[in-house]
């Protein structure tokens, strides 16, 4: 218990989530153990007394999510109660995310007795998890990519509408500018195995590596996302629920006929992929959440559009971003998921983006196409971010 | 009152009377429905010998059933287990549950013993009991079709009636309320079958509500590769999880004594799909679908079965499987402990089974005859009369389901303590440890193990009470069906009030096992899984379990689930649930 949760206090680091020293990470079998002394721990513990959970979790949230919580926070809608993102980890997983003014433990309690996270005015984030640390990370994570993603999606509306607040515009610079600098310094050509790969050691180890630099290269939390790879009648693809940064033994091998349900652990979106590979020019398969992919994805202009607020299954328009299609799509194999939407956008095209949800691309023999891909196109959205908002 | 009907029926086959009671606001908000409210009402009984005419039946539907609330079209049968002596309770799928609720009652209560064999029917708010005598040594389906339209029935067999500790009851005809020989509580009380039809409606608090938990749920749903993915349950049944066992090397092979079946690829839920060209069926209110039929209307196996009657007992034939598990459901006789009782019986004779032989001792077996009359008492009586009860692969008498302990150690902590014996559902941890849901954890390690199961097994009494599909919760939390609850009820309940009500649940199982003396000499497991390893492979080493990390786990689950040393519940935490107990 106590690995996991160094595990998860280092991830949150790492992700650029939380900085040095900031988690407060608390799991028990029988007792609670936590990562460090901290003046809170008296008042987690009773959370934690009020919970039928295992493990807890609260954090500052590093910059510049810090400063778009609390922006978000401080909002109308987060007067309320309640914010209301509209990408697909909302959607799916979070449903609201609510927000209290102050960090007391009977409210805490009581807010997440009906739901995963909250955020805390001027405080942070609190999450938990029934089963590991794993989720308590994943949720914040998610609250943290979502906030981000409403917030700037938000502010281009507003400026749209010239009614931009000045300090969202502060906060918007600083942060847009610090994704600039880190998205320039992605190399261009990554340093990724060459294909086409012929062994099934090859093409695992390929998968293994692609996940970590997509990771690395802040193109995805890690716990979400996923990647494939065909070789001849298999499909290579990572487990459901796997973390791209840590693919090591967690990659499923999918026979094309289902003569084998072994990988009935794979990605929800196998079938999409299955889909992508009817096209035989494709060897290999990479998804990932690149924020300004999916923030472009919600630009919508259309106010009267009869579809307002079901955009992400019902949305008839086509639209594009330079040359990369956006279409509608929910997670997984229901009547509305991406499978059905994903795979006749990407023919013959380099990629395509999911509706508030994230960006597939290709590779014709391995992941060095796919992995450029996923970086350009994140940077050809920001800087029709950036034009937009500057006019 | 929303979402339930307010209303139990108690019958009394001696008198063949029936009256009608109105539990309190209370009542349901504490047990919520099925399994909670079936052991509330089980609790002034429960130390009855299961064939005491008034040691009750119990059939409890939940609050969701009848409302548009996915997988909520199932019903809790709960009773004392002649197999065990512990408390037992089924989650059974169908239309029985929907159709009670049209009738107009949350729950049955049987109690009594007929003095000649009966049936009930139950038609909206009249019941009336017919002479079924002429139904002795009928069928499931003979008897099925005797009963006509007389609505959803609950039918047992000759299994039943022939004294098979292991007796089922089964539900429109193959869904069956499997475990622990509640078959056999029907057969005690003269009662051959028990038909419901109903026109009512369930009226719920805000049907808006419903639908946007249903549309939650629903998306959840869509996005789990288990539930609906190309590979998952809806399209290969629960049989999809064949493939996945043999790989990871715990699937139950010769008696438990290997974990990995070389036949394993021939025997898969990919060529039953195939040779059988099955089809999707299923529940009544079910999107998933899961039990799957075939052009010849053949029903397809559930995993457990498929794995029991091929791996365990050296079967290669897929058709024998499927005979054995129609020769089961006929007769009405769980299909696990008769599969673990002939693997019992196979490892202690020396024998192997033709496919013919198979057939013929499962038919013995139902009419308690030749061989079958000795493992028509389960595997454990049998063993232990043959002098070697460390053949018995069970816990409390029950026998182990298609998922070995030693490949995933939560599992082997959640078979031991459970409250009905060696029962995989109860905490359900292949979902983490094989499922990588709602993350995966460590199968090989016990760290955390024992909350992680305390947990799960108050969300999976609240499943079961509310009453709801396990399977959902692959993808679903109760988060999303506390909305649904609220909607029906019209009560204001979080996931964690519900929670709350599902310790309380499984508190009170607990308390009813203490008094007909189990202990934790009960929650233990076969000494093979602490001296023989599984079958290696494929990079994974299946070592025997460590006893003393098993014993340490247990005793700190015992102190989270707020227990003593020996399993015993305590005056204190009885107080905190709430729970009268005279201790």
């Amino acid at each position: 218990m106590e690995r996991l949760i160094r595990k998860y206090e280092d991830k949150l680091v790492a992700h650029g989530l939380c900085d040095p020293g900031a988690p407060l990470i608390g799991s028990r079998d029988e007792a609670v153990l936590w990562n460090r002394d901290d003046a809170l721990v008296p008042a987690m513990e009773e959370v934690f007394a009020g919970l039928n959970i295992a493990s807890l979790l609260f954090a500052r949230p590093a910059e510049p999510f810090f400063s778009i919580m609390e922006r978000v926070a401080h909002s109308p809608e987060a007067r309320a109660g309640c914010i209301r993102p509209q990408d697909s980890e909302t959607r799916t997983f979070l449903h609201d995310i609510p927000v209290l003014d102050a960090f007391v433990p009977r409210d805490i309690i009581a807010t997440l007795k009906r739901r995963k996270c909250v955020v805390v005015r001027s405080h942070g984030i609190v999450t938990y998890g029934t089963v590991s640390p794993e989720q308590a990370f994943v949720f914040f994570s998610s609250v943290c990519f979502s906030i981000y993603v409403k917030f700037f999606a938000d502010y281009r509306d507003a400026v749209r509408a010239g009614t931009a607040d000045a300090a969202d515009r502060a906060v918007v610079e600083r942060a847009l500018a610090s994704y600039e600098s880190f998205v320039a310094r992605i190399p261009e050509s990554p340093r990724l195995m060459r294909g086409p790969f012929t062994e099934p050691d090859d093409c695992l180890a390929a998968i293994v590596e692609a996940g970590r630099m997509t990771v690395e290269c802040r193109m995805v939390d890690s716990f979400f996302g996923n990647i494939s790879y065909r070789l001849g009648d298999t499909v290579y693809i990572s487990q459901t629920g796997s973390s791209l940064d840590e693919l090591g033994g967690m990659i499923d091998p999918c026979p094309m006929d289902n003569s084998s349900c072994a990988a009935i652990t794979a990605s929800s979106e196998l079938s999409a992929h299955r889909g992508i590979y009817r096209d035989p020019g494709v060897a290999a398969i990479l998804h990932g959440h690149p924020k300004f992919a999916v923030i472009a994805s919600l630009d919508c202009d259309d106010d009267a559009c009869a579809h307002r607020g079901r955009c992400h299954v019902e949305c008839a328009r086509e639209r594009f971003v330079g040359d990369v299609p956006i279409v509608p799509g929910e997670v997984g194999t229901g009547p509305h998921g991406l499978c059905n939407t994903l795979p006749p956008a990407m023919r013959g095209r380099r990629g395509a983006i999911v509706f508030g949800h994230g960006l597939f691309t290709t590779g014709a023999a391995d992941f060095t196409d796919a992995f450029a891909s996923l970086v350009s196109v994140e940077r050809m959205c920001l800087e029709e971010y950036r034009q937009t908002i500057t006019g | 009152m929303h979402g339930w009907t307010g209303t139990i029926v108690r019958i009394d086959l001696t008198e063949k009377t029936f009256s009608v009671e109105h539990p309190s606001s209370d009542i349901y908000e504490r047990f919520i429905g099925g399994r909670g409210m079936a052991g509330h009402y089980l609790m002034r009984d429960g130390t009855r010998a299961w064939d005491d005419p008034a040691m009750p039946l119990l059939l409890f539907t939940g609050p969701l059933v009848d409302t548009p609330t996915p997988t909520s079209g199932r019903m809790c049968v709960m009773s004392r287990s002649p197999l065990t002596g512990a408390i037992c309770d089924t989650s059974v799928g169908g239309r029985l549950g929907t159709q009670l609720k049209r009738a107009g009652f949350d729950g049955v209560v049987i109690a009594g013993k007929s003095d000649a064999p009966c049936g009930i029917e139950i038609r909206d708010g009249a019941i009336t009991f017919t002479d079924a005598a002429h139904l002795r040594g009928k069928t499931v389906s003979e008897t099925r079709a005797a009963i006509g339209d007389a609505g959803s029935c609950a039918v047992i067999g000759s299994a039943a009636e022939n004294g098979v500790l292991y007796a089922s009851i089964m539900v429109d005809g193959h869904f069956c309320s499997g475990r622990g020989g509640l078959g056999l509580v029907m057969a005690s009380k003269n009662l051959k079958y028990l038909a419901v039809s109903g026109t009512g409606k369930t009226p719920v608090a805000d049907r808006d509500e419903i639908a946007a938990a249903r549309e939650e749920i629903n998306r959840l749903a869509a996005a789990s590769p288990i539930l609906l993915g190309e590979l998952g349950i809806a399209h290969y049944g629960t049989g999809a999880l064949y493939d996945l066992m043999d790989s990871r090397r715990m699937m139950p092979t010769d008696n438990f004594r290997a974990t990995h079946f070389a036949a394993a690829a021939s025997m898969n839920a990919h060529a039953y799909k195939t040779r059988y060209a099955t089809k999707r069926t299923g529940c009544t209110g079910c999107a998933i679908l899961c039990k799957k039929i075939g052009a010849n209307k053949e029903i397809i196996p559930e995993f457990e079965t498929m794995s029991h009657f091929s791996a365990l007992i050296g079967n290669v034939d897929p058709d024998a499987v499927i005979e054995a598990n129609r020769v089961c459901n006929e007769a009405g006789m769980d299909t696990i402990t008769a599969a673990v009782t002939i693997a019992c019986h196979l490892e202690i004779t020396g024998r192997s089974l033709s496919p013919d032989a198979l057939i013929e001792l499962l038919n013995d077996i139902a009419h308690a005859r030749g061989d079958g009359a000795a493992l028509a008492m389960g595997s454990h009586r049998y063993a232990a009369a043959q002098g070697r009860p460390e053949v018995s692969i069970s816990v409390k008498k029950m026998e182990l389901p298609a998922y070995d302990p030693r490949g995933a150690y939560g599992m082997a902590l959640a078979y031991a303590v459970s409250t009905r014996g060696a029962c995989h559902l109860r905490a359900y941890p292949i979902s983490h440890e094989l499922l990588r849901k709602p993350v995966a954890t460590d199968r090989f390690s016990w760290s955390g193990k024992a909350r992680i199961i305390k947990i799960a097994e108050d969300a999976n009494a609240t499943i079961d009470s509310l009453t709801a599909c396990k399977f959902l919760f692959f993808a679903a939390s109760l988060e999303e069906y506390a909305r649904a609850y609220c909607g029906a009820t019209g009560a204001r309940a979080t996931a964690q009030d519900l929670l709350a009500a599902g310790e309380r649940i499984y508190y009170t199982e607990r308390i009813m096992n203490a008094a007909n003396g189990f202990s934790a000499d009960d929650d233990d497991l076969p000494p093979r899984f602490f001296a023989e390893p599984g079958t290696g492979g494929g990079g994974i080493a299946i070592a025997p379990l460590g006893r003393g990390e098993f014993l340490a786990a247990r005793a700190r689950y015992y102190r989270i689930r707020g227990l003593d040393g020996r399993g015993m519940p305590t005056e204190e935490k009885c107080r905190e649930l709430g729970i009268e107990w005279n201790g």
